[in-house]
């Protein structure tokens, strides 16, 4: 494991942040996968791409632009209608607090 | 060599003077201003940008961040983020890069807000501010473009729901970064200010504190005088006012300088301002969001923006606040005050801009001449009956009535004492001048008989002061201009009555 790409505690973190619960088990799997697929990438490390410009997106093109142009916006009912909760026209969620009182 | 010295001079002259009595920490601020900007519609979607709607009625599958839904950039809210750009003399880069900044909350659709992180559109760049009568240069670290979160509502429905209103979400930012130039609360607000005016002019923001359309973050640390490194800080959140954001500062200084001095640490955290408490207060859970694993988004190739529309885009700015203040001063002569007053908002700038030339065109006469009486007219007799909202202002009359009315003294029609009366009328019954002074009878009496008629009878009626004045009293001439205007309602022309007095009282 010392030449690891990437530790349990590293997964573990990621995991966090993604709000994902993973048990022992299922962290070590993870480790072990996602070392195998950072070795695969690693390869890339023997070309010299000194010269070579840093690639800003996998399609070489510019984004297309809109012009700013209001449209028809989604009626508001069916909206949240797909919701599990709404009231009083808003998305209902469990009661965020932001503040220490 | 003296290179301690010297670069200890440079240092103090560019940085932050050492603060008064025995304290020994010096500030360190440096603040994020989010500038909604003034497009129509969203930042990827065409939904449209209007304050005030009821939740959730402007919204569509891209601001909600339904699954498959593609973002496409505004271009007019590109443009205006590169004029912001350039206003504030940035380096404008012709290809600039979206980024995902992941982070969960109700306010974020997606789990992700789209913004800009390696490669922002605009790069550095400078904002030179007035504080006590000096100017000093703060850097511009970055200006990036994002979109932004919904509204959280708490407390509007049932105790126990949050509720997220996402009209704003999706709605387009720029964030405006500075370096940690500024040192006291009273720099920041000067910076808040200076760059507030700048974006108004501009067109790319309304200005609006109250409905959050301008928000400012302050990232503050103290550190010992004389120390490089800089302290640890702490983030002052959502403070939606220029004085509670100075509040804020004042208040966050001191408390870090109590924590250090009773030997303990500050702790990297987000704070907000409770104008109840009157102080800072921690917000809670924020430990791990500063870990946004920001990457490109596959969704959005780079925005590029050709050199040649830089270019025009950089031609068809409206002028700077300073530009214009500079400009009235060297054409009209106004003093450095009233460019001041008169350049406070834009739609008054332009306001005072179409009187003073208007007034020109109609008398004929040149700016220099006419400009400093249109600026003390609209200053002494409009700017109380002004209100303003955001970029919007409502004046009682249009500009080129008060040019007209303006005229009408010029050509000596009435004097200054009657215009402000005749302007007075206008804002009552809102009818042209002209006609004010036509069906009042206010026309200036000009005729040098009546003139000659009423002096007369005013030195027969003054026999005592008459005699003084000749004996040598030369002042009581104020006197009988006076009661001649009195006598003629004012309507007189008072720089005849004045020659005429003079010939009268002389001739004996």
């Amino acid at each position: 494991m010392a030449d690891a790409k990437i530790t349990l505690e590293q997964v573990l973190h990621v995991a966090k942040l993604a709000r994902l619960r993973l048990s022992d088990d299922e962290a070590r799997q993870m480790q072990q996968q996602l070392d195998a697929i950072l070795g695969y990438m690693a390869g890339l490390d023997e070309l010299d791409v000194s010269d070579v410009p840093p690639t800003l997106h996998s399609i070489p093109m510019d984004a297309p632009l809109r012009p700013d142009v209001p449209v028809r916006c989604s009626d508001r009912a069916e909206t949240l209608a797909q919701a599990p909760e709404s009231e009083a026209g808003g998305f209902a969620v469990p009661l965020v607090l932001e503040v220490d009182s | 060599m003296p290179t301690y010295l010297g670069l200890d001079a440079v240092a103090f002259r560019t940085g932050c003077a050492i603060p008064r009595g025995m304290t020994a920490y010096e500030p360190v601020i440096g603040l994020e201003v989010h500038a909604q900007m003034r497009s129509r519609t969203k930042l990827f979607c065409g939904c449209p940008t209007d304050y005030g709607a009821p939740p959730n009625e402007h919204t569509c599958p891209v601001c909600l961040g339904l699954p498959g839904a593609l973002p496409v950039p505004n271009q007019k809210a590109i443009e205006l983020a590169v004029q912001a750009g350039l206003a504030l003399e940035c380096e404008v880069a012709s290809q600039s890069v979206f980024a995902r900044k992941n982070y969960f909350y109700p306010d974020l659709p997606k789990g992700y807000q789209i913004s800009q992180f390696e490669l922002p559109l605009n790069g550095k760049g400078h904002l030179d501010i007035e504080v006590d009568g000096e100017t000093k240069r703060i850097g511009i670290t970055r200006i990036h473009v994002e979109e932004d979160a919904a509204k959280n509502i708490h407390g509007a429905g049932s105790s126990a729901v949050t509720l997220v209103d996402f009209n704003r979400g999706g709605t387009p930012l720029i964030e405006i970064v500075s370096d940690p130039d500024l040192c006291s609360s009273d720099e920041a607000e000067a910076y808040l200010r200076k760059l507030r005016d700048i974006l108004m002019f501009i067109g790319v923001n309304d200005g609006n504190l109250e409905e959050g359309s301008f928000r400012c973050d302050a990232n503050v640390s103290i550190r010992p005088v004389g120390q490089k490194e800089l302290g640890t800080r702490t983030e002052l959140k959502n403070i939606n006012s220029f004085r509670f954001v100075k509040k804020a500062i004042e208040h966050e200084i001191a408390r870090q300088e109590g924590v250090l001095q009773s030997g303990g640490e500050i702790v990297q955290e987000t704070r907000t301002w409770s104008e109840g408490q009157g102080k800072t207060i921690s917000m809670r859970g924020k430990e791990e969001a500063h870990d946004y694993r920001y990457f490109p988004d596959p969704d959005l190739p780079p925005v590029v923006v050709a050199e040649e529309r830089i270019a025009e885009l950089r031609a068809a700015m409206p002028e700077l606040p300073v530009a214009k203040r500079l400009r009235w001063q060297a054409d009209m002569g106004l003093t450095e005050y009233d460019a001041g007053v008169l350049s406070a908002h834009p739609a008054v700038a332009t306001y005072f801009e179409e009187v003073a030339t208007t007034l020109a065109a109609r008398s004929g006469k040149s700016l220099e001449k006419v400009g400093k009486k249109a600026g003390n007219f609209v200053q002494a007799e409009l700017l109380r009956h002004v209100t303003t909202s955001g970029l919007e202002a409502s004046f009682p009359v249009a500009a080129t009535s008060v040019a007209e009315l303006l005229a009408s003294v010029e050509d000596g029609t009435i004097n200054g004492k009657i215009a402000k009366k005749v302007f007075a009328d206008m804002v009552d019954t809102g009818k042209a001048p002209k006609l004010i002074i036509e069906e009042q009878g206010l026309s200036q009496v000009t005729d040098t008989g009546a003139i000659e008629d009423e002096v007369r009878r005013i030195i027969e009626a003054n026999p005592s002061q008459v005699e003084q004045y000749r004996s040598g009293k030369e002042s009581l001439i104020g006197y009988f201009v006076g009661q001649v205007m009195k006598a003629t309602k004012g309507a007189a022309n008072p720089k005849m009555v004045n020659e005429t007095l003079r010939r009268l009282l002389d001739e004996q």
